[in-house]
């Protein structure tokens, strides 16, 4: 087990090393494309290349990226374009927003994913089953983008019940994180109900619930002690691993509700090729990423004693 | 136990006039109908027949435990003079587990994997009975030691998966048990285990009942078992129960032409392929939806009469000297078994020829690669599995080369060293003059690789389902060389599928349109394609109903007899393996611990797996007198065998500490049987035969 | 056993015709046939576009007509009104079909050719085919997918073309994984053995043995994944990081009306119910392949 653990993260950090390769070579091997889209596209080609000489561009590209990534280690990613402060200040307090966001979608999500799941999977075929089938194809159908204008119109331009924008020009608003949340929560409950179901419709086929019926278990009992229990091991990789997919949701419900946080962050420096705010951007995603996707790795092998114990 | 009423002295249960169906889309399928069945406090009704005859089916319907789609639809079911219909779901429940307890097939698939098995255990009698905590715990733990378990304490705190096999399904019997019932409701409970290990399992289950005075009703396919456990016996086809009674008078003196055809198939110690060959039932189990009007056994049946069998309304009518056994048959009491000599598929004797395989100290290793921390500071990360150790042997052209043992034996890495998608570790394995050993199959012509072929375990997925059976087949001969021309091809398919007894319209159909016989005939075909030298047959029938058994075997001798192919045939079943092999190889944790021609291996001197082997197969023969050997303990893992002789652990005439130490000699008895053990000559020549026939071998005849 | 079941002697049949009898099976779920429907139903749209649509997708007219406002000559009705610069929302939703159902299908294909080859040999092979080839997808795959697009469109531009590398490049290792874990299991079956024992090559093996037997879980796998790059292009219209202007794109046409919502709110949510649909046609035809193929 701890072996395990310790594999596990030594296999993440070396995925991390390969990302960090990876989106080097995608966005430094160009140098001058560097400093066009740093000094802006109407520079001189001397500023450029005084610009590249200062700061340390005509090195070796190994060296380059040993540098850039020991600066990436403690911390230090440039400094952004766009904003012109060290990327680090801007960045922080967006992720902290998004925190805020992903979170509150996730624990929603996951509780009625959850438990539409279990209910659906209890009875495969039966009424209840085909009704969350249909509901969560349906709201899995709908984009983040298309729902979140859907509910713009009708929440806040036809009924006006909630703010059309979660800027938070004047402070945190509990109320401008409605929308955004509900279109996460929305999009992606649909998936953790349809793997519940599926997890808990197979066990409820297997011979140990025989088994637990025939021993004459109230049926409560048998679904809670026998059912859930092993039902439940693979949906808790499912939602850990559906943190990636929130991080993609989170960009598009960020824009589309002018959200200040990590993924409207990563839009507008793509849009203005903000250079080091893509690649700290970019590294901090995949961070999470890997790490939820480890601790799920982890998790799971916990969870299930045959492969705890063996 | 306050509640459990142990002054009804009335048959434990009855089955009246039971009518059980399953509703599908195709609409109402009956699975059983018409099942009467009583069954009185303390004995034990058998219930046998093939797959899908409806014996596990009726197992359910007394538990109430029919799924979404299955239903009662006539009849009644009394539990103590109790309508199990008018019971509500709570006093149900309360049956359940408490008064009726089961024990099932697969005692992995049987448990919680993630709940220790103490907590499984401990439910029962909190949930039935008014105790605590404590109380639960004490029972389940001498419960568990009832079941002669050893370490209670362990099993109790471990998970399903941490403990054997056996030992799971002792827990699943506790487990029944621990409420004391008053029935038990046993559905093939040791098919999925190896056969010494079912041997310990039918034993305790002997004693529970004696001990106990539990009424049981058991269910297996398998006749010997039938023998060993119950009184009175079932035999039921395609949903019907054909004939039943006490198990002497219906062992010895059946009625039902299907009773007399199972038993003509399966081979008793009389069975002989040259002298008594098997006699398989031709065609097939008609599938539940189209059953033949009147009786179903009909167009099987040899004394099938038209206007007579095809009426409907057929009941069980009683043997009048015999009460309680009652037959379903029109014409029992016309049909002169003295006078019926059906024609068996064996094979006359065959002369055995040159050497064509030839294996000279083979062995096989595997390495593991051992990732744990103390693994990586002892520095002992990689292991040797000893998969196959000092394999020695010859077989001759025309000669059926039976290996013999349980699992974890190493008879399939044998294969496949054999067929070269292994390499051997060392040794030599010489086929047909070449040394083989390291030769993977790539690097074999197509004549080696062709004159040596497999014949398959499972028939469903033996065959690729999504190609058609003919260009399986033609692929075969193509690869093999046999055929270039496309018509060529097309005509060897055809006499391929003649081959095998199979029409030749086969050739486009998909294998999902096959039933199992028909596939693993198919699948021998495909074997025979490249005009093979020696045939390696992996249980080629122990997936198949044992009257399609009977054929498939019958076919496989027939081919080899008449191409004088070398047979490796590759079996637990040690009856099967004494009715068609010419030599025994018995193997037990990838060493050859005997070997020798049938006779001897099956008469003493044995060596002491051998005899407990033998002792534990059940044999469907009243007349037959077996020593009882029950072998202790578990099968020790191939990664971690015993030390010196790898049996000693287990062995009932361990002597001392040289079996720990010493790897047993081989000793050589006679013409080339020999045996791998330390006993000294003369106790080995002093052993006792352990099969014995009380008297003559019966012709099971009615009259 | 099962002799009377095949009482029929089928007749042989080609390979195309087998499909179709497969296909058809979707009648036997009333889900499938919905998203069967659905799906037609747009390819129908994208064929005939030129038929259907009352305007050229790009003419102007009127700026932000309501939905069923005449056009400016009169002569024809916007349904569903226009945008900023006057042009007709319906015909931009026909049209853009035909964007959809080009890319979606192609970009998905495209994943496929390339996930599955790599999926047979890690999942058959094994040993450090298998270590290398995993290690690469979940390299890619611990990248949030939109973030990856991001990333890729910002240094590659936005193309056509683009979208079809970006979406190859992000979907190839899950279609591996998909076809890796069916291969585990598939190469354990008898038929692989008994193909290895007459010395079959390994590609004939994973392409003639073992793929055929995988098409069922790949068919529902890949109506699912067509629904979710229909999404993904939408998305990266609507962030601007799709097909280039002014062709009609419907994810692009979202954000634009988004704009204007303020003053018609409704016709931003024409274009959503066009792609949710679509969407919703692929991922109820998967529910329904697969609950077909579940049966027998």
């Amino acid at each position: 087990m701890l072996v395990f653990a310790v594999r596990r993260f030594g296999t993440m950090i070396l995925t991390m090393f390969v990302v960090s390769v990876l989106v080097f070579l995608l966005l430094e091997v160009n140098i001058d494309g560097v400093a066009t889209k740093v000094l802006g596209p109407y520079s001189s080609q001397e500023q450029r290349h005084l610009w590249l000489q200062a700061n340390g561009y005509y090195d070796p590209a190994i060296l380059r990226y040993l540098r850039w990534l020991g600066n990436f280690v403690v911390g230090d990613f440039g400094e952004s374009v766009r904003f012109k402060v060290p990327v680090s200040e801007v960045l922080w307090p967006r992720l902290a927003n998004t925190g805020i966001l992903g979170g509150i979608a996730l624990f929603f999500a996951s509780l009625i994913g959850l438990t539409l799941g279990v209910i659906a999977g209890m009875r495969e075929g039966g009424a209840r089953d085909r009704g969350v089938s249909v509901v969560s194809i349906l709201t899995t159908s709908v984009p983040e983008f298309a729902s979140a204008t859907f509910l713009m119109a009708v929440l806040v331009f036809q009924f006006q019940l909630l703010p059309g924008t979660s800027g938070m020009a004047d402070g945190f608003d509990p109320v401008q994180l409605v929308l955004p949340v509900l279109v996460l929560v929305i999009y992606d409950f649909g998936y953790i109900a349809r793997m519940t179901r599926a997890s808990m419709a197979e066990v409820m086929t297997t011979h140990y619930i025989r088994t637990a019926v025939l021993k004459g278990l109230p049926y409560g009992q048998v679904i809670r002690r026998h059912a859930m229990r092993n039902a439940l091991i693979a949906p808790f990789t499912v939602i850990m691993l559906q943190i990636n997919w929130l991080l993609s949701g989170v960009i598009v419900v960020e824009v589309a509700y002018a959200y200040k946080g990590f993924g409207s962050l990563l839009y507008e420096a793509s849009l203005n090729q903000d250079i080091y705010l893509i690649e700290a951007c970019a590294m901090v995603a995949v961070f999470v990423a890997v790490m939820t996707q480890t601790l799920a790795d982890i998790g799971y092998t916990y969870l299930n004693p045959r492969i705890r114990f063996s | 136990m306050a509640s459990k009423d142990h002054s009804y002295t009335g048959p434990i249960l009855e089955c009246r006039d039971l009518c059980i169906s399953y509703f599908t889309r195709a609409g109402e399928i009956p699975a059983v109908i018409d099942f009467n069945m009583t069954l009185e406090q303390g004995h034990s009704i058998g219930l046998v027949g093939e797959s899908g005859c409806g014996k596990s089916t009726v197992a359910m319907a007394i538990m109430r435990y029919l799924g979404n789609n299955g239903a009662i639809v006539g009849g009644q079911v009394l539990y103590k003079g109790r309508d199990m219909a008018t019971l509500s779901e709570e006093e149900l429940r309360q049956l359940r587990g408490n008064e009726i307890a089961m024990v099932y097939q697969e005692p992995m698939a049987s448990l919680n994997p993630s709940m220790t098995l103490g907590r499984q255990l401990m439910e029962v009698p909190l949930c039935h009975e008014n105790i605590g905590e404590k109380e639960a715990y004490d029972r389940a733990l001498q419960i568990l030691s009832d079941v002669n378990l050893p370490d209670p304490e362990r099993i109790m705190s471990v998970y399903p998966h941490q403990v054997s096999g056996g030992q799971q399904q002792r827990v699943v019997i506790a487990m029944a048990l621990l409420s004391n019932p008053s029935l038990l409701l046993l559905d093939e409970p040791t098919t999925a285990l190896d056969v010494t290990v079912e041997a310990g399992i039918i034993e305790l289950i002997g004693q529970i009942a004696s001990k106990y005075n539990t009424s049981m009703v058991y269910i297996s396919h398998n006749l010997g078992l039938i023998l060993e456990t119950c009184d009175r016996v079932n035999v039921m086809y395609s949903g019907v129960v054909v004939e039943g009674g006490a198990v002497g008078e219906v062992f010895d003196h059946m009625r039902h032409p299907y009773t007399k055809g199972l038993f003509g198939c399966i081979p008793l110690p009389g069975a002989d392929k040259a002298a008594r060959p098997l006699v398989p039932i031709r065609g097939q189990l008609p599938l539940p939806h189209q059953r033949p009007p009147g009786c179903y056994f009909g167009p099987r049946c040899d004394f099938f009469k038209e206007g007579l069998c095809d009426r409907e309304g057929l009941k069980m009518t009683p043997v009048p000297d015999e009460p309680g056994h009652d037959v379903r048959c029109r014409r029992w009491q016309e049909i002169d078994w003295s006078t019926y000599k059906p024609e068996g598929v064996g094979a006359g004797a065959t002369q055995a020829g040159e050497v064509v395989l030839s294996l000279n100290n083979m062995k096989k290793y595997y390495e593991i690669t051992d990732n744990s921390i103390a693994a990586m500071i002892s520095g002992k990360r990689v292991r040797h599995v000893k998969a196959n150790e000092s394999i020695s042997l010859d077989a001759r052209a025309s000669e059926t080369v039976a290996i013999v043992g349980e699992s974890g034996c190493g008879k399939s890495t044998f294969a496949k060293v054999l067929m070269g998608l292994e390499t051997a570790t060392d040794g030599e394995v010489f086929f047909n003059g070449k040394d083989i050993a390291q030769q993977e199959v790539q690097k074999r012509s197509p004549e080696q690789v062709g004159s040596m072929q497999m014949v398959f375990q499972n028939p469903f997925d033996t065959l690729n389902p999504s190609h058609s059976v003919g260009s399986q087949l033609a692929r075969v001969i193509r690869k093999f060389g046999v055929e270039t021309d496309k018509d060529r091809i097309e005509q060897r398919v055809m006499e391929l599928l003649d081959l095998v007894k199979l029409p030749r319209d086969f050739a486009r159909r998909r294998p999902r349109q096959l039933s199992g016989g028909q596939k693993q005939r198919v699948g021998i075909a495909r074997a025979f394609a490249g005009n093979p030298s020696t045939v390696v047959a992996d249980e080629p029938v122990s997936a198949l109903d044992v009257s399609v058994q009977a054929a498939v075997t019958g076919l496989l001798m027939d081919i080899q007899k008449s191409y004088r192919t070398t047979l490796i045939f590759i079996s637990h079943d040690l009856s099967l393996v004494r009715y068609l092999a010419d030599r025994v190889v018995v193997m037990y944790l990838g060493h050859i611990v005997e070997q020798g021609t049938t006779d001897e291996v099956f008469a003493p001197p044995y060596h002491p797996y051998t005899e407990a082997l033998l002792s534990a197969v059940p044999i469907a023969d009243t007349s037959v007198e077996k020593t009882r050997i029950i072998l202790e303990g578990n099968l020790p893992s191939v990664t971690n065998p015993p030390s010196g002789c790898v049996f000693h652990t287990r062995c009932p005439r361990f002597i001392g500490d040289i079996c720990k130490t010493e790897e047993p000699p081989v000793v050589t008895l006679g013409d080339g049987h020999r045996i791998a053990c330390h006993l000294p000559l003369a106790e080995l020549q002093s052993m006792k035969p352990v099969i014995s026939l009380a008297r003559a071998p019966q012709t099971p005849a009615a009259e | 056993m099962t002799e009377q079941a095949v009482a029929a002697v089928p007749r042989r049949e080609s390979s195309v015709l087998r499909f179709a009898k497969g296909l058809a099976l979707i009648r036997e779920s009333w889900v499938g046939m919905v998203g069967l429907v659905l799906v037609l139903f747009w390819v129908f749209v994208a064929i005939f576009a030129p038929l259907l649509a009352p305007f050229p997708p790009n003419a102007t007219g009127a700026p932000l007509t309501l939905p069923g406002g005449p056009s400016l000559d009169g002569s024809a009705v916007h349904w569903l009104g226009t945008d900023q610069l006057g042009r007709d929302i319906l015909s931009r939703i026909i049209f853009g079909s035909r964007q959809v159902l080009l890319y979606a299908p192609l970009a998905t294909l495209c994943a496929y050719l390339v996930g599955i080859p790599m999926g047979l040999a890690a999942g058959y092979r094994r040993g450090l085919t298998d270590d290398v080839l995993s290690f690469v997808a979940n390299v890619i795959l611990s990248f949030p997918v939109l973030v990856l697009y991001i990333i890729i469109i910002a240094t590659i531009g936005a193309s056509g073309t683009n979208i079809v590398i970006a979406v190859t490049f992000a979907s190839a290792p899950g279609i591996m994984r998909i076809v890796r874990g069916l291969v585990l299991d598939l190469r354990n079956r008898e038929y692989v053995f008994a193909a290895e024992t007459r010395g079959e090559s390994p590609w004939r093996i994973m392409l003639v043995e073992i793929l055929p037997n995988a098409r069922g879980p790949l068919i529902v796998d890949a109506c699912l994944r067509l629904g979710y790059v229909v999404i993904t292009i939408g998305t990266l219209g609507f962030l601007g990081l799709g097909l280039p202007p002014p062709d009609p794109d419907w994810g692009g046409m979202v954000s634009e009306n988004r704009q204007v919502a303020m003053f018609l709110p409704y016709i931003a949510i024409f274009p959503c119910i066009a792609i949710s649909s679509l969407v919703l046609g692929f991922n109820l035809l998967a529910d329904g392949l697969r609950e077909v193929s579940l049966r027998d």
